[in-house]
């Protein structure tokens, strides 16, 4: 298992290096959006319309932070559960998004998009909130204040640790994990 | 009659929602600590590290365990001689939830309507499972319950002849399939009988029970060991990311059944497994 240390944006020669079980140390922007703003997102493309976040080379983490207590930058931020933006995934992944964070698998129409396009998912601890909103060093909304906590932020982070879930070979962490402690 | 006043309803669940979102209980942390000692797979117990990590760092900085601070399910045991003074039991219950998502910088997760959304802005309604007991005490767990785990959870309307045989079998593989979605390593309540409601309840009721209880039948504490090895021997791990401890425990809670039913139901904890109790 590699060690990466990675700033975004990414580019399709940094993605083909990483491998399912890799660490990862993510650093860089990283927009939030959870399943309201992918469907907004995706009737944007779908309309030939502009989007408010750039996606070429650019990662999206799964996320809806909890209040933003007094003195912090940020409250609580872990992934929410992936496989819900497996609608949406594609389309972006289409557009140029090249990261995904978030926990759990993705389906099959996911890692089509991200063997063809050369995208690669994330996977953060889930539950492990506390601990990740201290590699989160500024936070903006950017869109969609009306969603709350599911509005797309733009988040500045350090050493973001992540271990590659799917890469863009096929490669699945899930899968291949599972059968190796299986009994 | 004891009188017990709505506000003091209020302020305990208030202090018991922001509790139960910063501070694990003690058995849910040792046994934590112990699958972080027990994990064989490196990924998984990286997992682990992080989480104990961030239970140090949510119970010293008074943060959220998890993002997701649930929705607010209480299961109440009201004695029979409370007499509720100063307004509605309902109400207060609501404002307790209310005060403790506001005050705490909890997650607002409550859409009023479920096809149509509409946040409520404050984690109401709360979901009050009631029971009326002999006493003059007032007993309240709060219980926050993330998305990610309850989505797991499956109920089955099985049929008699599947039998004990069948319980393992739905059981086994309603953790396989979930995968890491319920954010392993999970605690695993399964409800045994009643009806199609009673049984789902009895399936999340389960989940109170403290880590490394038994069940009182000795029937039914084989069957909570042996779910147990069946469950982490998917080898399901950590998050989904394989290893060998899928689930901290199964709790196992039953009840009489109809002649011609047989319903099973398994309701996920992610490892958060957030409760508080208070007795007024």
């Amino acid at each position: 298992m590699a060690e990466h240390t990675l700033t975004v944006p990414l580019t399709k020669d940094i993605i083909v290096t990483l491998k399912a079980g890799d660490t990862v140390r993510l650093s860089g922007v990283v927009y939030t959006a959870r399943d309201a703003a992918h469907k907004r997102l995706v009737d944007l493309i779908a309309e030939g319309k502009e989007l408010p976040i750039p996606l070429e080379g650019q990662v999206i983490y799964y996320v809806g932070p909890a209040p933003t207590p007094p003195g912090k930058v940020i409250g609580s931020a872990g992934p929410t559960t992936s496989y819900r933006m497996d609608p949406y995934a594609p389309t972006l992944i289409e557009h140029g998004l090249r990261g995904m964070i978030g926990k759990g698998e993705r389906t099959g129409q996911v890692v089509e998009s991200m063997k063809k396009h050369g995208a690669v998912y994330f996977a953060a601890t889930g539950g492990a909130a506390a601990l990740i909103s201290k590699s989160i060093h500024a936070v903006e909304i950017v869109a969609y204040e009306d969603l709350g906590a599911e509005a797309i932020r733009r988040l500045e982070v350090k050493d973001f640790p992540l271990i590659v879930a799917q890469d863009s070979h096929g490669g699945n962490v899930y899968r291949e994990g599972q059968k190796a402690y299986a009994r | 009659m004891r009188e017990i006043k709505a506000s003091a309803i209020t302020e305990a669940i208030a202090r018991l929602s922001m509790e139960a979102n910063y501070e694990l209980e003690d058995d849910v942390q040792k046994s934590l600590e112990a699958a972080y000692e027990r994990e064989e797979s490196p990924a998984g117990k990286e997992v682990l590290r992080q989480i104990l990590e961030n239970s140090k760092i949510a119970r010293t900085e008074r943060m959220p365990i998890c993002q997701d601070t649930g929705l607010a399910i209480l299961f109440v045991e009201m004695g029979q001689d409370v007499h509720v003074v100063g307004g509605d039991f309902e109400t207060a219950v609501d404002a307790g939830v209310r005060k403790g998502y506001t005050d705490g910088y909890l997650r607002k997760s409550v859409l009023a309507d479920p096809v149509r959304g509409g946040n409520t802005g404050d984690n109401t309604p709360a979901i009050v499972h009631l029971r009326i007991v002999p006493g003059d005490k007032l007993a309240i767990y709060v219980v926050p319950k993330g998305g990610g785990s309850e989505n797991m959870s499956k109920i089955a309307m099985m049929k008699p002849a599947d039998g004990l045989e069948g319980v393992k079998r739905f059981v086994t593989e309603s953790v396989r399939t979930a995968s890491g979605n319920p954010c392993p390593p999970i605690v695993v309540g399964v409800g045994i009988g009643g009806s199609f409601e009673r049984c789902a309840y009895l399936a999340k009721k389960a989940l109170l029970r403290p880590i490394g209880s038994v069940h009182a039948d000795p029937f039914y504490t084989d069957l909570e060991k042996e779910l147990l090895m069946l469950v982490n021997d998917t080898g399901v791990g950590p998050m989904g990311l394989g290893g060998r401890v899928t689930a901290l425990a199964v709790h196992v809670e039953t009840a009489p059944r109809h002649i011609a039913s047989f319903p099973v139901a398994v309701n996920m904890n992610c490892h958060a497994a957030r409760h508080k109790y208070v007795e007024l």
